[in-house]
């Protein structure tokens, strides 16, 4: 795919790299030629400098052939400027990074009005992974299907778990929860799962379930990485702001440290139900009062990097459960990982993988109708998200009705706003949304999953 | 330094000439020649050196730009050495460094040659004629740049090789992949000589037309005829001239063409070109017109249209003996030399727009004695030169002045005249073959020591990669680990 990129920041340069280490043709775009240059030394993409936003600087970029133009410069506007004009040009998608809270909120208008394939906000993104983390620990991945109502999660089976040597049957019976397995990893090995596979100790399960639904199943099985209860959070910032909105109906109480007095005031104007601290949260002493030693999670979401990964290391000194740390560069992550800091978000890097994501789903679905597209296990197992149109032979017929190839699993239906976690009677009706789970990869349309 | 990186990419360039081998070997089998055991020994030997490189395990390790310059030095040096032996095998040139001197001006897409006579040439057999039209095909757009369309090199810091080895102060790619860069320049390089082939093989035996069109792509100069280009018919010397001009152009013209942009296409250097070309082809006519040379006006101009173009596209092919015309026509020849065709073509020599650029430069320095607060920014096509391509223009054209100067003091020993030694290192380190007095068109190299060849086979090296590759070389921190 023709990829332009407008911004060489470390977004910028992430996405450049890993789109050009995927096989698509990329050309960067930015004002400095300093920052171009870098770039296109170290990788085999074309460079153009000059204002991404003007008409004749994108022409040279090749916007006529161009299939998706990813604005991400600091500067908000001149992101959503690109976009526009881009699209004015082209046939190309285009994607915006929107950090300012004012224009994320008109999200959906401006993808409407301006069509733009997606608006990222960062923080956002960042906070909502943060969210992901908190209620549910232990999980390797979580990744958002249906506009995050469901959600497929990933966990190792712990070597004590009630569910060593039941089949997935069996569990049904004995727990009744309201979830698909879908995945089993065992070793290199990797199985759809059917009514009669079996869990072994540490096998990798997948789950698909609402975030709900599956809190109340790790409860059932007495899984030790249940959500937790309490985080203390160091720094008052916009992913804070995001962080509290998003788990405003969760169970999850949150202890906010902040030094500014007026940013205390605001957050707990708005989020009353929040215990918000004045003080400086690399005051040890302060730490230990608010009660670092027994709360559920530490949130490190101070401004500088080194203030985070130094107030991780001492919450975990101190037998703090659950760390999750905010840094900002990640050239030196492999040295972060010798100090076992847990989770560490990356705004930046998760806006990367959330446009790669969405890179690699558009490239492998030229001409079919897949909405979202995640690995489940690397190169083995895929999960494609379609919608079903009109008169599909899918649709009208119960499941169990229906001829599936083998490997195949219908894992979750969204109608509306409902979620059908599918069982053999349930119908997919015209205009669903449908996961589908499948060992083979580059699925087209939701029908080529029938024989 | 990554030494196992390096001596793996020159296996497979090796490897890449042992195919080319072919060429020439096929040539061989077509006229019944014995030489085509020489070339099938040269094949193996090149393959298995090749191979041998080939299987040096790469340890990890990237590709950084010190690697890429010493690779595409030390692999036109490697191509060279081996390319040199099938002349010397055969016994077609006995001396080794004559054989590599004539394969050095092949690659090097020069020109120059130490064959004694015009009867030598033709006595040559037609497999090595083949050899030597065929390596200014492959030196003109680069053999690594060959390499890189069939497959992709190790690491994607790659620019640094296409930096090295095409021509031009500032490589721009056509489109984001570096492999479909090198693709689409040698596709637009293979079309032109297959358009010059078919316009000449109405006029001219087949074998000397696919020569012809070989030699003038690379802008090289070698002819399979004694006395060049001068017994070809006016037909053919016509379709010459125009290609050897079309060579010349930026090939990133050729693809704006092609894709329509055409107000790009013309830009300040093409444009700069073309109005050299025809001025010089001018001046030269009214030269020879007014002093009475013997030449008819139809004469004058072809004569002098073919020779401006030969010079400046560096490529060195000759109807007349431009030794004998008027001083002032000379002089324009060898300011044409240095001046040198555009960037990103075929052709050597310094390049237009270097030449623009230093001249706009000493102009805004001039401007700067009156008005020394001036800010003045050099711009091509309205665009910013970026200072540092400003730069190492500057420093390519000192390195390039004490090379030239250098070699000539190098060469001097050898007593000939001063015009015979400074045109010879000119012809040489411009890429372009016959210069004036004994090594002019009716001349050759041959009388040169072994040492001063060797100093030309270096100037012709430098000249064809820019100087800087082949310098690095001589610095001993690139050797350090």
């Amino acid at each position: 795919m023709n990829i332009i990129i407008i911004g060489c920041g470390r977004v910028g340069r992430t996405l450049a790299e890993r789109l050009n280490a995927d096989g698509n043709d990329v050309t960067v775009v930015d004002t400095s030629a300093a920052k171009v240059k870098t770039i296109t030394n170290r990788c085999d993409i074309m460079g153009v400098v000059g204002n991404g936003a003007t008409h004749t600087v994108q022409r040279e970029a090749g916007i006529e052939t161009a299939d998706l133009l990813i604005a991400v410069t600091n500067s908000d506007e001149l992101n959503l400027l690109c976009c526009v004009v881009a699209k004015k040009e082209g046939r190309c998608r285009t994607i915006a990074r929107v950090k300012n809270p004012d224009y994320s909120k008109d999200a959906p208008y401006l993808k409407e009005q301006l069509g733009l394939a997606m608006v990222i906000n960062p923080e956002y993104a960042a906070a909502e992974e943060i969210a992901r983390v908190l209620r549910f620990p232990a999980a390797i991945n979580i990744e958002p299907f249906a506009k995050g109502k469901v959600e497929l999660v990933k966990f190792r089976l712990p070597k004590d778990s009630p569910l060593i040597n039941l089949t997935v049957k069996e569990m049904a019976m004995r727990y009744r929860p309201n979830l698909l397995v879908c995945t089993i990893e065992r070793g290199e090995e990797a199985y759809i799962a059917n009514g009669d596979s079996r869990f072994e100790a540490r096998d990798v399960i997948s789950v698909v379930a609402t975030p709900k639904n599956a809190n109340e199943f790790f409860a059932k099985i007495d899984y030790k990485g249940r959500s937790v209860k309490t985080a203390l959070v160091v720094g008052g910032g916009v992913i804070t702001h995001y962080l509290c909105h998003i788990l405003e109906r969760s169970g999850v109480q949150l202890k906010i440290v902040e030094k500014d007095l007026k940013i205390c005031e605001e957050l707990s104007a708005q989020w009353p139900k929040y215990d918000v601290i004045h003080g400086d949260g690399s005051d040890r002493e302060l730490l230990l009062e608010e009660g670092l030693q027994n709360t559920g999670a530490f949130v490190a979401l101070a401004n500088l990097d080194e203030e985070n990964i130094l107030l991780s290391v001492y919450a975990k000194s101190v037998g703090c459960k659950k760390l999750i740390t905010k840094i900002n560069r990640i050239d030196y992550d492999h040295v972060l990982d010798q100090l076992n800091l847990d989770t560490t978000i990356c705004p930046k890097n998760i806006t990367s993988d959330i446009i790669l994501r969405y890179v690699r789903a558009m490239k492998n679905t030229v001409g079919s109708n897949v909405e979202t597209l995640y690995n489940v296990i690397q190169d083995k197992v895929e999960a494609s998200e379609f919608i079903v149109k009109e008169g599909s032979p899918i649709a009208g017929k119960p499941l169990a009705e229906l001829k599936f190839k083998p490997n195949v699993l219908i894992a979750c239906i969204t109608r509306g706003q409902d979620v059908i976690i599918p069982r053999g009677q349930d119908v997919i009706q015209a205009g669903d949304t449908v996961v589908v789970v499948a060992k083979q990869l580059g699925l087209q349309d939701v029908t080529d999953v029938l024989k | 330094m990554n030494y196992r990186i390096i001596v793996r990419t020159l296996g497979f360039i090796l490897l890449f000439e042992a195919v080319f081998f072919l060429v020439p070997a096929i040539t061989a089998v077509c006229y019944w020649e014995k030489e085509f055991f020489a070339f099938l020994f040269c094949m193996l030997f090149c393959g298995a050196v090749g191979g041998a490189c080939f299987l040096v395990k790469n340890k990890g390790g990237t590709m950084y730009a010190k690697e890429g310059f010493v690779i595409v030095a030390l692999s036109w040096i490697a191509m060279s050495l081996f390319g040199a032996l099938p002349f010397w095998f055969s016994g077609a040139i006995p001396s080794f460094i004559d054989a590599l001197f004539e394969t050095v001006s092949g690659f090097t897409t020069t020109g120059a040659t130490i064959l004694p006579s015009g009867a030598a040439v033709e006595a040559l057999p037609k497999s090595m004629l083949m050899w030597r039209s065929f390596t200014h095909w492959l030196g003109g757009m680069g053999v690594l740049v060959f390499v890189m369309v069939f497959l992709p090199l190790s690491g994607g810091r790659n620019i640094s090789l296409l930096q090295a080895e095409s021509t031009g102060a500032a490589v721009n790619k056509l489109v984001p992949k570096m492999r479909s860069t090198a693709r689409i320049l040698y596709l637009i390089y293979t079309a032109l000589t297959v358009v010059q082939f078919i316009l000449l093989v109405f006029d001219m035996p087949v074998f000397d037309a696919v020569n012809t069109a070989f030699a003038t792509a690379g802008t090289g100069g070698f002819s399979v005829k004694g006395d060049s280009c001068a017994s070809y018919s006016v037909y053919s010397q016509t379709v010459v001239t125009v290609f050897m001009i079309l060579f010349s152009v930026n090939f990133t013209s050729f693809y704006l063409i092609l894709c329509g942009k055409l107000k790009e296409a013309f830009n300040l250097e093409v444009k700069t070109f073309f109005v050299i070309v025809f001025a010089a082809i001018l001046l030269i006519t009214l030269n020879l017109q007014l002093t009475g040379y013997g030449y008819s006006l139809g004469e004058a101009i072809l004569h002098s249209a073919f020779s401006v173009a030969s010079v400046i596209s560096t490529t060195g092919f000759v109807t007349a003996n431009f030794d004998l015309w008027p001083a002032f026509s000379k002089t324009i020849l060898v300011l044409l030399m240095f001046i040198g065709a555009c960037a990103g073509s075929t052709g050597g020599g310094i390049k237009v727009s270097r030449v623009i650029v230093l001249c706009k430069g000493a102009s805004h320095e001039m401007k700067r004695i009156v008005h020394p607060r001036q800010i003045k920014k050099i711009t091509m096509d309205k665009r910013i030169v970026e200072h540092e391509v400003v730069r190492r223009i500057n420093a390519y054209f000192v390195a390039y002045l004490l090379i030239f100067v250098a070699s000539l003091l190098c060469i001097s020993f050898d007593c000939a005249d001063l015009t015979t030694n400074f045109t010879s290192v000119a012809a040489t380190l411009n890429n372009i073959g016959p210069g004036l007095g004994l090594v002019g068109p009716d001349g050759n190299f041959a009388f040169f020591s072994d040492f001063s060849k060797l100093v030309l086979i270096f100037d012709m090296l430098a000249g064809r990669l820019e100087v800087f590759p082949m310098l690095v070389l001589f610095l001993p921190s690139t050797w350090r680990k």
